[in-house]
């Protein structure tokens, strides 16, 4: 994975390689990334999943340059979004990246949208930030990708403010903005978790359609295992700020090898037969501020043994799957049904 | 419409408050001790006299058919008789407001001009030295006496180095120009006088600045605050990250919502600027309606003090009326529902 020069060999849409960073605090450093490295293949899916505060929105952010100014450290490691090395770029060079070349789907719709500027005003202006038209034909755009997005009667949505929508008609029209300028890599940082669930798959398609149609690559990132495995091609587990294992989606689901991933895939509602109680993973996501010895997931793995509480697991295996485990694909004991779905 | 609903209730309101503040006023000035009519006739004056002046005043009727009096009469507009220059109080007000009301705006031009960008800036470099600057110098106004500074003031420029005027509104000399709106900047350049206009301008300075630092430092600090709080929002981050310029995700996006919260200081501020007004009158000679109340304060003129009280609180109810028009104009929510 070498990414030398300007030029991506490869067509890299995002190549993040060993990225480490923490935060500083007073009670002293929060190390939020170790050693992360993600590469994302122009008009590739991608799906980063894993707990919450396991660092999937800080990787994408501190890629995109949206991490607080000046809370944050680098480490080490490096960034390349379609060529350019954005950890070393100031706010204004990042800005005329944002929107045009990267896009970020956000959480939560609610509030995301300008409360006091319509909807089309708030979409036209990132069409006329980023190309050379004026207002008629950004309007005309505006609507286009509107309608795309399933909203009927869009010249109606535009003129409406964000407090007239529901919260799946506000996502759509975030959706429209991250597609508006054609990025080539759009970030959907868990774009259905504050949704309704009948409302979810619907809005997943919609990106997934789109990107699909328009050679888009995507991230989809979720705590949610079910959610992206059937959209994505490649599937990234994270814990506790370190890829524990990454591979083809189905290979993923199938023959997970990581106990952590293991547990994750247990804890799915259609993985579970009916009468079955739903599993938790025990034990919470452990304090980056002083992060266990060895692995990670030690404390809450029933496969731990000596050493892992010692030495640190490296990312194994062929490019097809790799697993950061000492004893990688032991115990695969999931319910008959699990990977056949 | 909204706009009826937002205005007709203040104008009902507006009747109750004058109605009510008149029944106060008015029982104040007959609770206070002190004889107005002896206060008018003089100390010498004998107990004959002193009963002619009551009857000319309406005093020696009873205290029920002078109020019924008092508030017929305001109801058509008559404010009675100032004690003090004979003259209707409501011929006073007309006299003296405009000069207020021109004191009044151009502090709150200066505060809104300068205290609107600072607080803005020192949101957006958080900590750094302009935010430094700027928290110093609004605690500094809000705590800062008005009579000290002003005096200060008058030292500085006007006594030590003569830059500029120290008191009134117009240079000994200069004619005023006719009077149309009684604001002497706009009259003089109405009427081409620009000799006026000019002096106007260099008298209003001093003045007009004191009464705005006070409120610049609230404004500065109240802007400060809720941009702090609107840069947290996640439309912030939506328009980072779709690319949008710093100043415009700023001034379009971000201080338009801040603005929100701060109309009602605004408001607030709009009122402490009157009292600070009578204050800074005083200092500065300015013959406004703080100069006026204050000397009829010290004459006992009930009638004087009792018209520019309902004058002040119609003031604060038409205030609070533009704060709800303002909330309207700024936030959607409320203007489309
Ligand atoms: N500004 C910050 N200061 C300190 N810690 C932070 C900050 N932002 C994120 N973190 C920490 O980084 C870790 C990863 O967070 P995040 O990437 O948001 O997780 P998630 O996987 O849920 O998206 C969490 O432990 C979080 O507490
Ligand atoms: S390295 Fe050890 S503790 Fe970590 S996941 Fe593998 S078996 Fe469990
Ligand atoms: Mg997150």
């Amino acid at each position: 994975m070498m990414t030398t020069g300007t030029a991506e060999p490869r067509g890299q849409a995002l190549a993040i390689n060993n990225l480490s960073l923490e935060f500083p605090t007073f009670s002293g450093a929060v190390k939020a990334l170790d050693d992360v490295s993600i590469s994302v293949g122009k008009a590739e899916i991608v799906g980063i999943v894993g707990e919450s505060g396991c660092g999937k929105s800080v990787t994408t952010m501190a890629a995109t340059g949206l991490l607080p100014k000046g809370r944050y450290r680098v480490t080490g490691g490096t960034v390349r979004l379609f060529g350019h090395s954005t950890l070393s770029m100031d706010d204004s060079q990042l800005q005329d990246l944002r929107g045009k070349v990267v896009s970020t789907i956000f959480q939560e719709p609610m509030n995301a949208l300008n409360p006091t500027i319509r909807i089309g005003r708030q979409l036209t202006d990132v069409i006329m930030r980023h190309e050379e038209v004026g207002p008629a034909d950004a309007r005309r755009i505006a609507r286009d990708i509107l309608a795309d997005m399933l909203i009927g009667e869009p010249e109606r949505v535009m003129n409406l403010y964000p407090f007239e929508l529901s919260g799946g008609m506000r996502q759509r029209v975030l959706i429209a903005m991250a597609f508006s300028c054609n990025p080539g890599l759009i970030i959907a940082d868990e774009p259905t978790t504050a949704l309704d669930v009948t409302v979810q798959a619907v809005i997943l398609r919609l990106i997934q359609n789109r990107a699909r149609r328009t050679g888009t690559a995507v991230i989809f990132i979720s705590h949610n295992v079910a959610v992206v495995s059937q959209l994505c091609d490649r599937l990234y587990v994270m814990y506790a700020g370190r890829i524990v294992e990454h591979g083809a989606t189905r290979t993923v689901l199938e023959t997970p090898q990581h106990p952590y991933t293991q547990a994750l895939l247990r804890c799915l509602p259609e993985r579970v037969a009916p009468k079955q109680e739903l599993e938790a993973i025990p034990g919470a996501v452990p304090n980056l501020l002083q992060p266990p010895s060895g692995c990670y997931f030690q404390p809450r793995c029933k496969e731990a043994v000596e050493q892992c509480r010692s030495q640190t697991p490296q990312l194994t295996g062929a490019d097809g799957q790799q697993v950061a485990c000492w004893r990688r694909g032991v115990a695969v004991e999931l319910p008959e049904q699990g990977g056949r779905r | 419409m909204a706009i009826t609903r937002i205005i007709v209730p203040r104008l009902i309101l507006l009747l109750f408050v004058v109605l009510g503040v008149a029944v106060i006023t008015f029982t104040i000035s007959h609770l206070i001790p002190g004889d107005p009519a002896r206060m008018i006739a003089g100390d010498r004056a004998s107990a004959e006299t002193l009963e002619n002046v009551r009857r000319n005043l309406g005093l020696d009727r009873p205290v029920v058919e002078q109020f019924t009096i008092y508030i017929g009469n305001l109801l058509q507009g008559d404010l009675g008789t100032s004690l003090r220059t004979n003259r209707p109080v409501a011929a006073d007000i007309r006299t003296f407001l405009p000069a207020t009301l021109e004191l009044g705006t151009v502090a709150l031009f200066i505060a809104i001009c300068l205290g609107v960008p600072l607080g803005v800036l020192s949101a957006v470099y958080k900590d750094g030295p302009i935010d430094q600057i700027a928290r110093t110098v609004s605690v500094c106004g809000i705590s800062m006496p008005v009579f000290w500074f002003g005096l200060i003031l008058i030292y500085v420029f006007y006594a030590k180095f003569q830059i500029l005027p120290g008191s009134g509104r117009l240079a000994m000399g200069i004619v005023a120009p006719e009077r149309i709106t009684g604001f002497l900047l706009i009259d003089s350049l109405l009427q081409g006088r620009f000799d006026a206009f000019r002096s106007a301008l260099y008298h209003i300075i001093l003045p007009g600045f004191v009464l705005a630092f006070a409120n610049m430092g609230v404004i500065t600090r109240q802007i400060r605050a809720s941009m702090l709080d609107v840069l947290q929002e996640d439309y912030i981050r939506t328009a980072r990250a779709s690319g949008l310029r710093k100043g415009m995700i700023i001034f379009n996006y971000a201080l338009r919502n801040a603005l929100i919260p701060s109309i009602t200081l605004l408001g607030l501020a709009l009122g402490d600027l009157l009292y600070g007004a009578v204050l800074t009158e005083t200092i500065f000679a300015w013959p406004g309606m703080g100069t006026y109340v204050v000397t009829s304060i010290q004459t006992l003129d009930f009638p004087a003090i009792m018209g520019f009280t309902i004058v002040a609180s119609i003031g604060y109810v038409l205030i609070n009326l533009l704060v709800d028009l303002a909330y309207m104009l700024a936030d959607p929510q409320i203007r489309e529902v």
